[in-house]
């Protein structure tokens, strides 16, 4: 992974812990902290001591599946207060070009480094169904913009930036199953030459598939350009690994990962739904175990994202379960005034 | 060309209050193709509305008249008669049309019987969809002759949103992905490559976003003073 391109100035792009991590060719791993549906900081404060010390990073979602939520960047400095680094996210769907720029330029100045460009789930699967969606920029397009605000230290319009030019470690996603399937290498090339630093992929099943995926992707020779981190998450229940499985788009989950956790709860009496979940959440945590492993093993992942959203207690176990713990010591990156005190 | 549908019957009485005649207006072009606001519509609707009031206890003088294109001074003026007559006039052109009667006859209360959907073409019969978003900078030519501003519900203009998924957009089961399209006519006709390009962040200014567009053009307006 050392022939990345150097980067400029101090030798790294942002200087973030995921940056430095990944730089230095360690496996990476990065967590996931859904803010609430409310304006509590101490729900964010809790989460954060969760993931911290078990991942590099935790991506901080914005208004994830189109439910209003606390800001990313907002609920980002709460959890670089308490010590972990935050990815934030940024979506397309509800902010122009002026607004994502005036965010990015606050987001920077409060100490934050890692930004993931998102096009945004479609508002109608939210709870403001009735809203106007933005899209005046495509992930693409924002990827773009925030790597010209970094590399050209200039705003979208092309003006120049006088001072202080905000230095992001660029992160995009990539659905390897989404269609046109033979299409999707195509796109990540898109968002590689747009400027994207890292990619973190879609929540990853078929591990046959994505393999096929990174064939492909090793044949544009995109791994060799970009840190690319799979996606993995623990499944909770049956239930939910159907409704996975059958009812979210750009998903992929095999049979045999629903009858497995099935099987898991064989044999414990129905009305013992506390030992039923349990056995659930063990086998979901034993799965994600086993597909971290096996992401390892495939050329051209550089870590895995683990997406555990109102379940972070479970990274930890899966991070220590793949031998990934204690995660590698960097120097962290300067931090802004909030997060020095914090 | 435009397409429109009636609004619910209760919420086009509710515009109407206590109008006692009332004209209703069809238009003989895009309306018409639609069945929503031709001659056809505008008799169904007249006595719909007459037999409503009567119902109610409130019967209302409702006629209906047709002109060949509502968004036309010249095929409008011709009303003046019947719209003076007339306490409100009920116009089921597009908006276009009910704008263009308000403007002519600013002093009347004109009011829409239709919602005016989008531009689009009749796909199979009965079934309506939408094409064109009008965004003032066509880029067709480089999406195989399928428009992502107006097919795409995230007008993306660098390829399909994760969401996509056996030919079918993430909001629901009946939408097309504009992406699968694309790429599927692109594929066929061995033209991929303009889709791996980077499309730049569109410039929405020749779009609503720039503010009411207009086109003026000289050579016609020079044309029409030599007429004179
Ligand atoms: S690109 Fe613009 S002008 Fe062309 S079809 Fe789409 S919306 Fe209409
Ligand atoms: S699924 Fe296709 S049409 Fe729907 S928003 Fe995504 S790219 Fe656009």
């Amino acid at each position: 992974m050392t022939d990345l391109p150097a980067a400029s100035t101090n030798g790294f792009k942002s200087g973030s812990r995921l940056e430095k991590v990944l730089r230095a060719g360690h496996f990476a791993v990065t967590g996931e902290l859904g803010p609430p549906q409310n304006a509590d900081p101490e729900i964010i404060r809790k989460k954060a001591r969760l993931l911290l010390g078990a991942c590099d990073a935790a991506n901080i979602t914005d208004n994830q599946t189109a439910i209003v939520r606390m800001s990313s960047i907002g609920a980002g400095i709460l959890a670089l207060q308490e010590g972990l680094e935050p990815v934030i996210q940024m979506t397309c769907r509800d902010r122009n070009r002026l607004a994502m720029q005036s965010d990015i330029l606050g987001a920077y100045a409060l100490g934050l480094r890692n930004l993931l460009c998102l096009t945004g789930d479609h508002q109608s699967f939210g709870n403001h169904p009735t809203a106007k969606n933005v899209h005046d920029l495509d992930s693409v397009q924002l990827i773009q913009m925030v790597a010209g605000l970094r590399d050209k230290h200039a705003f979208q319009c092309g003006d120049a930036i006088k001072g202080i030019e905000p230095r992001f470690f660029i992160g995009a996603a990539a659905n390897p199953f989404g269609d046109p399937f033979e299409w999707r290498p195509i796109r990540l090339g898109k968002k590689v030459k747009a400027g994207a630093d890292f990619v973190q992929t879609q929540l990853i099943y078929n591990v046959e598939r994505f393999a096929q995926f990174m064939e492909r992707v090793r044949k544009l020779g995109l791994h060799k350009q970009v840190y690319i981190l799979a996606g993995v998450g623990p499944l909770k229940s049956p239930g939910m690994a159907k409704y996975m499985r059958d009812e979210v788009p750009g998903l992929d989950v095999p049979n045999h990962f629903v009858d497995r956790m099935t099987a898991a709860g064989e044999g414990i009496d129905k009305e013992d739904k506390k030992a039923r979940n349990e056995a659930f959440r063990r086998e979901g945590i034993k799965i994600a175990i086993e597909l971290v492993q096996q992401m390892r093993q495939i050329e051209g992942v550089a870590g895995v994202h683990i997406m555990a959203i109102e379940w972070e207690e479970a990274v930890r176990p899966i991070v220590e379960g793949a031998g990934l713990f204690p995660r590698p010591e960097v120097t962290a990156a300067r931090m802004a005034e909030p997060a020095a005190q914090g | 060309m435009i397409v429109a549908e009636q609004k619910p019957l209760d919420e086009i009485k509710g515009l109407l209050g206590e109008a006692q005649t009332v004209l209703v207006v069809g238009c003989g072009t895009c309306v018409t193709v639609c069945f929503a606001g031709g001659d056809k519509e505008a008799g169904i609707l007249a006595s719909s509305l007459r037999m409503a009031s009567r119902i109610d206890g409130t019967p209302k003088d409702v006629t209906h008249i047709t002109v060949q294109r509502q968004c036309e001074v010249e095929y409008i003026d011709p009303l003046a008669d019947s719209i003076r007559q007339a306490d409100v006039v009920l116009s089921i052109g597009c908006g276009i049309g009910v704008q263009a009667l308000a403007e002519r006859y600013p002093d009347k209360v004109v009011l829409p019987g239709l919602n005016t959907s989008f531009l689009g073409l009749p796909s199979e019969q009965g079934v309506w969809e939408e094409r064109c978003a009008a965004c003032g900078s066509c880029i067709l030519g480089v999406t195989g002759g399928i428009c992502p501003i107006a097919r795409c519900a995230k007008q993306l203009l660098n390829g399909p949103c994760g969401g996509s998924q056996g030919g079918v957009c993430e909001i629901g089961h009946e939408t097309p992905c504009a992406w699968q399209l694309i790429y599927d006519r692109l594929n066929a006709q061995g033209r991929l490559h303009l889709i791996e390009e980077l499309q730049p962040a569109k410039d929405w200014s020749t779009s609503r976003d720039g503010g009411p567009r207009r086109i003026t053009r000289e050579d016609l307006r020079l044309a029409a003073e030599a007429a004179e």
